[in-house]
């Protein structure tokens, strides 16, 4: 027969039309990874031309998670699309929320209290642990070790518990309003959180110890996928993966926004950009995290949750805001477009994982298929967040 | 030799490693073992919303269908039906006042008395399959007549199980002694 | 022949070895896959199986029985004779594997002199079994995987071999129940503490061919496929995983018989000193696995080229010196 199986694609549209490399010799095999994939990064599908293990050629295909978020901001009053934001990053979802709900604030001159700024400051780099952990658990789980997610998710546990205390839920949130935060800190929450940040000082150690140093883990994350900085800036990647590759922009110093001037914190930086620095900058900002947290909870002002003064349907006044803040996957963005009615006109969501997705095609190219897994472990992309 | 410090670092780093979870091993185990026990932290759980009743009356609530939490829903879950308990006037019969430029051509007439309006509630549907929790309904209401249930252990066949009459509900729980359902 | 001609004929013991031996492995794979999730869970600080008996203990038999119930899938286009073969090679000869294991001087199945070859050879027709299951599957994923599990299983045969030969230099016999004996003068004549280097070279080798983390490329890539058994189902999938638990058994009890003394030991009669021994080893096998991340495929491949194969040459040099001074 002269069909042959291994390497002519049959399929859908993105196989069908997908541009083999021309030069390449020898045999190539063309595979999907994903959409089903079995770590946890989402939905992700990648076409892949493999020669043997080396792969010549990696496109991603999008798509499989597309939730029409941006639309649903047309067609759903301000208030009403709060719940939303949690759904888009579910992992970070305060962060989103903040974005959301900062922005409206600018656009409509709300004030927020103080006391609100600083519970926002607390829960959200609750929030940026957790996320942190999880990424490190299924990074981990990528690369065989099977243990280290539970343990994550064992401090995971944790920390949802305290922010149910407040929020009611353990993922999804749902708890910025337009003004402040839609229910006080009470004592249970603030003794909670110190107990966790002391038990967590002990856990970080225990990680370092197990994995961190580890030589097997050593040789899959060293000097792979190794990104420079003019390739970061080319591609717009920030978080971690920017930061990997040596050029310290965090949101939170570069445009400040909320109490976050007032707080003392260091912003970790990577030397060579391999998937080792961008481990080691998460870690590094997972300790970080906890002393903003702390200091947020020592210099947490009394005063209202909540400005009362917030219409109920609320229309803000015709005009254009963007509002970034700093998720733990990067620079979270949301434009918004009011049309002076009761829903928006435009809602544009600013993902950074959509950036730092755009850089596995390149980066991925000559490299093996075990490190291109690693790779794409190493820039925590949510693929929902992708999709929206 | 660096290569050979190398390697004598890395293969301590494995027996570190090993250390940690052989200590694991024996640290005593996380799960909670559902149904022997059940978690204890469900006091700020949000389950689905569930009508509150009056101070004085255990078995009315204290929605005055104004439908503000109807509007304020995202997902559309709840639907009100309204039965109308009374109409009473509120204030005492008004002027025809007009502005001054206009010319009276004899056809207006003036406006009614202020009406209070009392309406009760006939039922209270709430869609659990589409709600997402967001707390916006809970929040919006002026009287403080819906709050979080603490429903974790909720199971159904199909999507009609989660389908709630809240008014119901609240007979239920009022018959059953008043306290809120677990 | 009078009956206790019969009896005591050796045919009748290779029988009567061959049946003990089915049982054997039968329940250490029951055994075994429970231990393994035992230990996973309390690693992880959770319970395993918990509910399929008391503490999960009739969890791998209900599995077992639900593998046997499940549909056997041939895939399209799959080589049906191939597809069917792997299976069944790569569980068949693991049991022959057992026949020279001296569990005590009376319970050796077949005392032969040549056991250690016997067990080398049987063991090597294991990567025949994945080549026939991943070419015969039709599908990509497993002949990448196949072709993987090839080239580790082949690459770490030699460092396995060097360090058994060492223990064959020392004792001049390629016997184990030979090897036994020579160790069952208390601890201080086990041959690990003559031996420390080749048995580590035994072990790491040992944890390669068996497939086991940190080299289980061929089984659990999750990153891109399910390996060489993607396509297989039910009691396929079951007699690889079987041959699996089984070839960890079987190296194991190698191990225990050249380095630490086989049935050696107080108190106890020399088989539950032996089967505690194994079941040691097989502990730290899975100890490790549950430890430590995968290894690439080239850093395995270079781990043996580079490292175990040159430490292993020069251990045999060593020990054939040092033998060749004291004569």
């Amino acid at each position: 027969m002269g069909f042959n199986w291994l390497s002519e694609p049959r399929g859908d549209y993105y196989t069908r039309h997908f541009v083999p490399t021309p030069e390449a010799e020898g045999d190539r095999l063309i595979l999907n990874l994903g959409p089903q994939h079995p770590s946890t990064h989402g939905v992700l599908r990648v076409v892949v031309e493999m020669d043997g293990e080396y792969i010549l050629k990696a496109e991603p295909v999008l798509g499989y998670i597309h939730r029409m978020q941006e639309k649903m901001g047309e067609v759903k009053t301000w208030r009403q699309y709060l719940p939303n934001m949690g759904r888009v990053d579910y992992l970070h979802a305060l962060a989103w929320n903040w974005a959301y709900v900062g922005a409206v604030e600018k656009l409509a001159g709300i004030e927020v209290p103080p006391r609100a700024e600083y519970i926002r400051v607390i829960t959200c780099e609750l929030n940026r642990i957790s996320s942190h952990l999880l990424w490190w658990g299924a990074y981990l789980l990528d690369l065989g070790a099977f243990t280290p997610i539970l343990y994550a998710f064992a401090d995971r546990e944790r920390i949802m518990d305290i922010l149910q205390m407040v929020t009611g839920s353990r993922l999804t949130y749902c708890y910025y309003r337009f003004g402040g935060v839609s229910a006080d800190l009470g004592e249970s929450f603030i003794q909670a959180t110190r107990e966790f940040l002391k038990h967590f000082k002990t856990r970080i150690p225990m990680f370092h110890d197990l994995v961190t140093g580890n030589m097997i883990l050593r040789g899959r994350c060293e000097q792979i996928g190794v990104l420079p900085l003019e390739m970061a800036r080319r591609y717009g990647a920030t978080g971690p993966v920017l930061r990997g590759s040596g050029l310290a922009y965090d949101t939170r110093r570069a445009e400040p926004y909320s109490v976050y001037p007032g707080l003392e914190f260091r912003v970790p930086v990577g030397v060579n950009g391999d998937a080792m620095d961008r481990y080691d900058v998460r870690l590094a900002e997972m300790s970080q995290s906890i002393a903003i947290i702390e200091q947020a909870l020592e210099i947490m002002p009394d005063g209202p949750h909540l400005n009362p003064d917030v219409h109920e349907r609320l229309k803000p006044p015709p005009g254009e805001v963007y509002y970034a803040v700093e998720g733990g996957r990067g620079k979270i963005g949301v434009h918004l477009i009011s049309d002076g009615g009761p829903k928006p006109y435009r809602v544009k969501l600013r993902s950074p994982s959509f950036c730092n997705l755009q850089l596995f095609a390149e980066l991925a190219q000559g490299t093996l298929l075990a490190d291109a897994v690693s790779i794409l472990g190493s820039l925590d992309l949510v693929i929902p967040e992708i999709d929206r | 030799m660096p290569g050979l410090a190398n390697t004598v670092k890395g293969l301590w780093s494995l027996i570190v490693g090993l250390g940690v979870t052989g200590v694991e091993f024996f640290r005593p185990q996380l799960t909670v073992h559902y149904p022997r026990k059940e978690v204890d932290n469900l006091a700020t759980y949000r389950g689905h919303i569930d009508l509150v009743a009056r101070d004085d009356d255990p078995l009315t609530p204290r929605c005055i269908v104004c439908r503000k939490c109807v509007a304020a829903c995202p997902s559309g879950c709840i639907a009100i039906e309204s039965r109308l308990v009374g109409v009473e006037p509120s204030g005492d019969a008004r002027e025809l006042s007009l502005a001054p430029g206009l010319i009276v051509t004899g056809s207006h007439a003036a406006p009614p008395p202020r009406q209070k309006i009392r309406r009760e509630v006939a039922s209270f549907n709430l869609n659990y399959n589409l709600c997402s929790l967001c707390g916006l309904c809970v929040q919006t209401c002026p009287v403080d007549s819906l709050a979080f249930s603490r429903e974790v252990y909720l199971c159904g066949s199909s999507r009609a199980d989660f389908e709630f009459e809240l008014l119901e509900r609240l007979r239920r729980r009022a018959a059953a002694g008043g306290q809120r359902a677990a | 022949m009078t009956l206790t001609e019969i009896i005591n004929h050796p045919l009748t013991r290779l029988v009567l070895g061959l049946v003990l031996i089915l049982v054997f492995v039968g329940v250490n794979g029951l055994i075994l896959v429970w231990m393994e999730r035992k230990v996973v869970g309390f690693i992880q600080r959770r319970p395993g199986p918990y509910e399929v008996g008391p503490h999960g203990i009739l969890q791998s038999l209900v599995d077992g029985v639900k593998l046997i119930a499940k549909q056997l899938v041939t895939p399209r286009g799959a080589d049906r004779f191939l597809f069917w073969l792997g299976p069944m090679l790569s569980v068949t000869p693991v049991v022959i594997c057992f026949l020279p294991i001296p569990f005590s001087p009376a319970l050796t199945a077949m005392d032969v002199n040549l056991g250690l070859l016997l067990i080398l050879a049987f063991s090597s027709v294991n990567v025949l079994a994945l080549c026939a299951a991943g070419w015969g599957s039709n599908n990509k994923y497993a002949l990448i995987g196949a072709a993987r599990a090839v080239s580790q299983s082949v690459a770490y045969e030699i460092p396995l071999l060097l360090s058994v030969l060492c223990i064959a230099f020392q004792t001049g016999s390629l016997s184990l129940s030979a090897i036994a004996q020579g160790q069952s003068q208390g601890v201080l004549s086990w041959n690990l503490w003559v031996q420390p280097l080749a048995f580590v070279i035994f072990f790491i080798s040992a944890t390669a061919e068996t497939n086991r983390a940190p080299f289980d490329l061929p089984e659990a890539e999750s990153e891109l496929t399910a390996g060489f058994h993607t396509e297989y189902s039910g009691m396929g999938f079951g007699l690889f995983f079987l041959a699996e638990y089984t070839y960890m058994i079987v190296v194991c009890s190698v191990a225990t018989a050249l380095f630490l003394g086989a049935h050696d030991g107080p108190f106890l009669p020399g088989p539950w000193w032996f089967v505690l021994k194994v079941y040691a080893l097989i502990l730290a096998l899975m100890w490790f696995r549950w430890t430590f991340p995968r290894v690439r495929f080239d850093q395995l491949l270079n781990l043996c080229w580079k490292w175990l194969i040159p430490l292993g040459l020069v251990n045999l040099l060593a020990t054939a010196l040092v033998l060749k001074l004291v004569e």
